[in-house]
C-alpha cells in the first residue's frame, strides 16, 4: 500500500510539473510536447490508483522460477505497431517524391518533416523495440536468469514509447535540431538518455546474475550495442537549450567540428544500433531456427572486436570532399575499407551456421527469411566500405544511390532479421505451437525480398543516372545537365520505388494480420503444411487409350 | 592472428582436442567439426577456425589501409597532419582542375570578351562557342524562372518565341541581362511602372471589366460586346500610351503585346482583372552585378539563339562567318 501511495505521489508530482512546464511554454510545440508528458503522467497516475501492472507484489518465489516476459510481449506489439506506421510514412513519402503534389501544401505532411518520422519510426520504433524485446528475451534465455529489475524494465519499455511520441509529433510541428538521426530536441534527449541508462541497467544486471559461467556471443553484441548508443546519443546531443520552457537549443559543437561529431555519431548509429545490435538477434535466432551450432566460436570472437574497434572510427566518409580536413576523410575511408571483413564476419557465422541444415529452406520460411537477411548484410557490408573508396563516393555521394544502400540494409537485412525473430517469438510467447499460417510467412518474404529487390535496383539506376549526368561534360568543356533535368531523369525510378515499398508494406501488413490471428487466438489457419514434395510413382505414367493398349498387347 | 593457438578446428587426434575444449565438446556429425564446448539454451559453437580467404583479406585491407595512410594526408598532428609521400591535397586537386578547365576556355573567353556583342551574332564559330557556354550558364543561373527548357511560366516570359518586352535582338537581350528589369541597385535597369488602374481608383470596377473586354477582343478572344466599346474608348485614354493604339506593345517601357495570344500573366478574365487592377512588374536580376561580363555575354547569345532572336540595327552588314572562332574579334562593322 505504501509503495502504491508512493507511486502515485511520483506520477502526481510529474504531472504537475509537467502542467507547469506546458504553462511557462515560450512556443506552442514545447506546450504540446508537455501536454503529452502531463496526459502520460496522468494515464500512470490513474493504472497506479486502480492498481494495474504498478502495484503488483514482489515477485513471488512461482514468478522467480520463469522469465519475466511482459514486456517482451509488449515491445513485440510495439515492433509491429511501429513497424507499420514507419513503412507507411516511407511509401507515402517516396510517393511525395514521386509526385510532389501530395505534399498538398500541408506543412505538417510535407516530405522535409515526413522524411525524418519515417526514418526514427523505422530505425528507433520499429528496430528499437525490436532490440528490446529480443534483447530481454535472449539475455534471459542465454543467461539462464529472470530479467533483473522487472519494474525498471517496463520503465524502459513505457518510457521509450513516450520518447517515440514526442520525437514523432515534433518532427510534425517542425521542432528539429537539424541533426540527421538525431532530430528531438533537448529535453526529449534528456528523456531519452534516463531511459537508455534503465535500459543498460537492466541487461547488464540480468547477464550479472546469469546462471551460465560465459556470456553468449549475442549478448556481447546487445551489451556494445546499449553501451555505444549512450555514449553517441551524449556526445552528439550536447547543446544548451535556449529557455527551459521552450523547444530550441544551440549545439555546443558547429561548423565543421559539429559536422563530424553528427556522423560519428550517424555513422555508429547504423554501426551499433543497426549492425551491432541486430547481430546480438541474429546469432541467437539463427542458431535456434535452424537447430544447428554456431559456425565458429573463433570468427565471433575476432569480429566482434574487429567490429568494435573500427566502426567507431569510420564515420568522416560521410563528409568526403567537405571542409573536413583530408587526413580526417582519409582515416574515415581507410577504416571503412578495413571494415569489411569483419561485417562479414558476422555474416559467415550465420550463414554457414546452417552447415547441415540447407535442406530446412525448403520447408522453413522463417529460417528463408533469416538467410535473405545475411545475403542482404553481406550485400550491404560490401557495398558500405566501396563507397566509402573517394573516387567511388564522389559518383555515389548526394545521389539516390546512397538512399538505396541504406534500404538494401535496412529492408534486408534489418527488417528481414526482425521478421524472422517476431515469427520465431510470436507463438513460444503467446504459448501457441506454431504461427497462424506458415504459407502467410512465406507470402511474406517473397513481397518483402521482391519489394526490396525493386526498391534497391530502382535507387541504384537513380543514383548513377544522377551522378553521372551531375558530372557529365559536353564537347566544349561545359556542364551538359541542369539539376531539374537530373529529377526529371530519375523519376520513372521514383515510381517504380513506390512499387518495391508497396510490396514490402504488403508483407508487412500480411504479418500484422498473421500475428494478430496467432496472438488473438490459438486457431490455425487451414493450410497445405510445407513438407516432403509428395510422389507417387505409379501415377506419373501417360494414360494410354484402350486401342492403343491393344495394339500393344499384340505387339 | 587465432588461428595459430595450434588447435585448429580440423580432428587431429581427438581426445587432446577435447581436452583443449573443456567438458561438454563433442564432434558435430554434419560438419566434422568439433563444438568448443559451451551451450546457452541449446545453442553451442563449433570450433571452426577462422576461413583462411576471410583472413588474407582482412590482411590485405589492413595492408592497402597502411600504404594509403602513408600516400595521402592522414595522421593528426598538434598543428597540421601528415602530407602524405604524393603531396595530394583535395584542395590542390580542385585547383589543378579549375585551372585545367580554364586553361580550356580561356582563347575562347578572350575572344568572346574582346568582340562587342552585336559583332558576336556574325562571328559563326565564335558564336557557338558562346552559345554552349551560354547553356551551361543558363542551366545554373537561369532555369529557376525560365525553365530549363526557357519555356518561361506565369510572370517568366518564354524566351523561345520572338514575343520580346525590351527587345530582342542580341544588344537588347545583353542590355537586360546585364542590367536586369525594375532590379533595385542598379541605375541602368530597365524600368516601368504600369498603374494599379482598379487599386488606385483611377478606374471603377466596371470599367476594368470594359477595358478587359477590349484587351480580349483585340486578342482574339471574345466577339465584339457593348463592354468592349466603351474599354476601347478607356483603353485608348490609360493604356494606349504605353500598350499602343491598337495594343501592339512598345519595347521602350517594356509594354507587352495585348493584341496577340502570348500572355505573360494570362490572358483569362480573372487573371486580365487582377493584371488592371493591381498591376503587374516583375523583377530579373542584374546579372552583371553575379557573373562576369564574358559569361554574361554569351547568356545574351544562348537566349538569342532560342529561336526568337532578332537582327541588330545592323542587319545589313555583310556576315564574317569565316573568321576563326579564337583569333577573330571585334571585325568593324562596314
Amino acid at each position: 500500500m505504501e509503495s502504491v501511495l508512493m507511486r502515485a505521489g511520483l506520477w502526481f508530482a510529474a504531472l504537475v510539473l509537467a502542467i507547469i512546464a506546458c504553462a511557462l511554454s515560450v512556443d506552442w510545440g514545447f506546450g504540446v510536447h508537455m501536454g503529452i508528458c502531463a496526459l502520460a503522467a496522468g494515464i500512470g497516475l490513474i493504472v497506479t490508483l486502480r492498481g494495474g501492472d504498478f502495484s503488483a507484489p514482489a515477485a513471488t518465489g512461482a514468478a522467480q522460477s520463469r522469465y519475466y516476459d511482459d514486456v517482451i510481449r509488449w515491445a513485440v506489439i510495439a515492433t509491429v505497431f511501429w513497424g507499420m506506421a514507419g513503412f507507411m510514412a516511407g511509401l507515402w513519402i517516396a510517393l511525395e517524391m514521386a509526385f510532389p503534389v501530395l505534399n498538398l501544401g500541408i506543412e505538417y505532411i510535407n516530405f522535409g518533416r515526413l522524411r525524418p518520422l519515417h526514418t526514427s519510426a523505422v530505425i528507433f520504433a520499429f528496430g528499437g523495440n525490436a532490440l528490446i524485446a529480443t534483447s530481454f528475451y535472449v539475455v534471459q534465455r542465454t543467461c539462464r536468469a529472470r530479467l533483473a529489475f522487472p519494474g525498471l524494465a517496463r520503465f524502459v519499455f513505457w518510457g521509450y514509447q513516450l520518447f517515440i511520441v514526442l520525437a514523432a509529433t515534433g518532427y510534425l510541428m517542425g521542432i528539429t535540431q537539424g541533426k540527421e538521426y538525431a532530430e528531438p530536441e533537448w529535453y526529449v534527449d534528456i528523456w531519452l538518455t534516463v531511459v537508455w541508462v534503465s535500459y543498460l541497467v537492466v541487461f547488464a544486471g540480468t547477464i550479472f546474475k546469469r546462471s551460465e559461467p560465459h556470456i553468449y556471443v549475442a549478448n556481447w553484441f546487445y551489451l556494445s550495442f546499449i553501451l555505444t548508443v549512450a555514449m553517441l546519443h551524449l556526445v552528439n546531443n550536447a547543446a544548451i537549450p535556449v529557455s527551459w520552457f521552450g523547444s530550441r537549443s544551440i549545439p555546443l559543437a558547429g561548423g565543421v567540428q559539429g559536422a563530424l561529431i553528427e556522423w560519428w555519431y550517424g555513422h555508429n548509429a547504423v554501426g551499433f544500433f543497426l549492425t551491432a545490435g541486430f547481430l546480438g538477434m541474429m546469432y541467437y535466432f539463427v542458431p535456434k531456427q535452424a537447430e544447428r551450432p554456431v559456425y565458429s566460436y573463433r570468427l565471433s570472437i575476432i569480429h566482434f572486436w574487429a567490429l568494435i574497434f573500427l566502426y567507431i572510427w569510420a564515420g568522416p566518409h560521410h563528409l568526403h570532399y567537405t571542409a573536413l580536413p583530408d587526413w580526417a576523410q582519409t582515416l574515415g575511408m581507410v577504416f571503412s575499407l578495413m571494415l569489411w571483413m569483419p561485417s562479414w564476419g558476422g555474416m559467415i557465422n550465420g550463414l554457414m551456421t546452417l552447415n547441415g541444415a540447407w535442406d530446412k529452406l525448403r520447408t522453413d520460411p522463417i529460417l528463408r527469411m533469416f538467410v535473405m537477411s545475411l545475403a542482404f548484410y553481406g550485400m550491404s557490408t560490401f557495398e558500405g566500405p566501396m563507397m566509402s573508396i573517394k573516387s567511388v563516393n564522389s559518383l555515389s555521394h548526394y545521389t539516390d544511390w546512397t538512399i538505396g544502400h541504406v534500404h538494401s540494409g535496412a529492408l534486408g537485412w534489418n527488417g528481414m532479421v526482425t521478421f524472422g525473430a517476431l515469427y520465431y517469438l510470436v507463438p513460444r510467447l503467446w504459448s501457441r505451437s506454431r504461427m497462424y499460417s506458415i504459407r502467410m510467412i512465406n507470402w511474406h518474404f517473397w513481397l518483402a525480398t521482391l519489394g526490396i529487390v525493386f526498391y534497391a535496383a530502382s535507387m541504384w539506376v537513380a543514383g548513377l543516372t544522377e551522378g553521372l549526368m551531375w558530372r557529365e561534360y559536353g564537347p566544349d568543356g561545359y556542364l551538359v545537365n541542369s539539376f531539374a533535368e537530373t529529377v526529371a531523369a530519375v523519376h520513372p525510378m521514383y515510381v517504380l520505388r513506390c512499387l518495391g515499398g508497396l510490396m514490402y508494406l504488403t508483407g508487412a501488413a500480411i504479418m500484422t494480420y498473421n500475428i494478430t490471428r496467432t496472438i488473438r487466438g490459438s486457431v490455425q489457419r487451414d493450410e497445405t503444411p510445407f513438407g516432403p514434395i509428395t510422389f507417387n510413382p505409379a501415377r506419373d505414367v501417360p494414360i494410354i487409350p484402350a486401342a492403343a493398349r491393344l495394339a500393344t498387347s499384340a505387339n | 592472428m587465432a588461428n595459430d593457438h595450434g588447435d585448429a578446428g580440423t580432428p587431429s587426434g581427438q581426445a587432446a582436442h577435447i581436452g583443449a575444449h573443456g567438458h561438454g565438446a563433442r564432434l558435430d556429425d554434419a560438419t566434422g567439426t568439433h563444438t568448443v564446448g559451451h551451450e546457452w539454451d541449446g545453442i553451442e559453437e563449433l570450433d571452426t577456425p577462422l576461413p583462411r580467404w576471410w583472413l588474407m583479406l582482412f590482411y590485405t585491407t589492413i595492408v592497402f589501409a597502411i600504404g594509403y595512410v602513408v600516400v595521402y594526408p592522414a595522421l593528426p598532428g598538434l598543428h597540421s597532419a601528415s602530407p602524405g609521400t604524393l603531396g595530394w591535397t583535395s584542395r590542390g586537386a580542385l585547383a589543378a582542375e579549375m585551372k585545367a578547365a580554364d586553361a580550356g576556355h580561356a582563347a575562347t573567353r578572350a575572344a568572346i570578351a574582346a568582340t562587342p556583342v552585336e559583332d558576336l551574332v556574325r562571328n559563326t564559330p565564335l558564336m557557338r562557342a558562346a552559345i554552349e557556354g551560354g547553356r551551361a550558364a543558363f542551366k545554373v543561373n537561369c532555369v529557376q524562372c525560365h525553365g530549363a527548357g526557357a519555356a518561361g511560366s506565369k510572370g517568366y516570359p518564354n524566351l523561345n518565341d520572338d514575343d520580346w518586352l525590351w527587345g530582342g535582338d542580341i544588344g537588347a537581350i545583353h542590355q537586360t541581362l546585364q542590367h536586369g528589369i525594375r532590379y533595385p541597385g542598379d541605375d541602368a535597369t530597365r524600368a516601368s511602372q504600369m498603374p494599379a488602374f482598379g487599386r488606385d481608383g483611377i478606374l471603377t470596377a466596371a470599367q476594368v471589366q470594359d477595358v478587359v473586354s477590349h484587351v480580349r477582343v483585340i486578342s482574339g478572344q471574345e466577339p465584339a460586346s457593348a463592354s468592349a466599346t466603351r474599354g476601347a474608348a478607356i483603353f485608348a485614354a490609360n493604356c494606349a500610351v504605353c500598350h499602343g493604339d491598337a495594343g501592339q506593345g512598345n519595347r521602350l517601357v517594356g509594354a507587352p503585346r495585348l493584341s496577340d495570344k502570348i500572355w505573360l500573366y494570362g490572358g483569362d478574365r480573372a487573371t486580365l482583372t487582377e493584371t488592371v487592377t493591381n498591376a503587374r512588374g516583375g523583377v530579373m536580376p542584374a546579372w552583371s552585378q553575379r557573373l562576369d561580363p564574358v559569361t554574361v555575354k554569351m547568356l545574351a547569345a544562348y537566349v538569342h539563339s532560342l529561336g526568337g532572336g532578332e537582327a541588330g540595327p545592323q542587319a545589313d552588314a555583310a556576315p564574317i562567318a569565316a573568321a576563326p572562332a579564337a583569333a577573330a574579334p571585334a571585325a568593324p562593322a562596314p
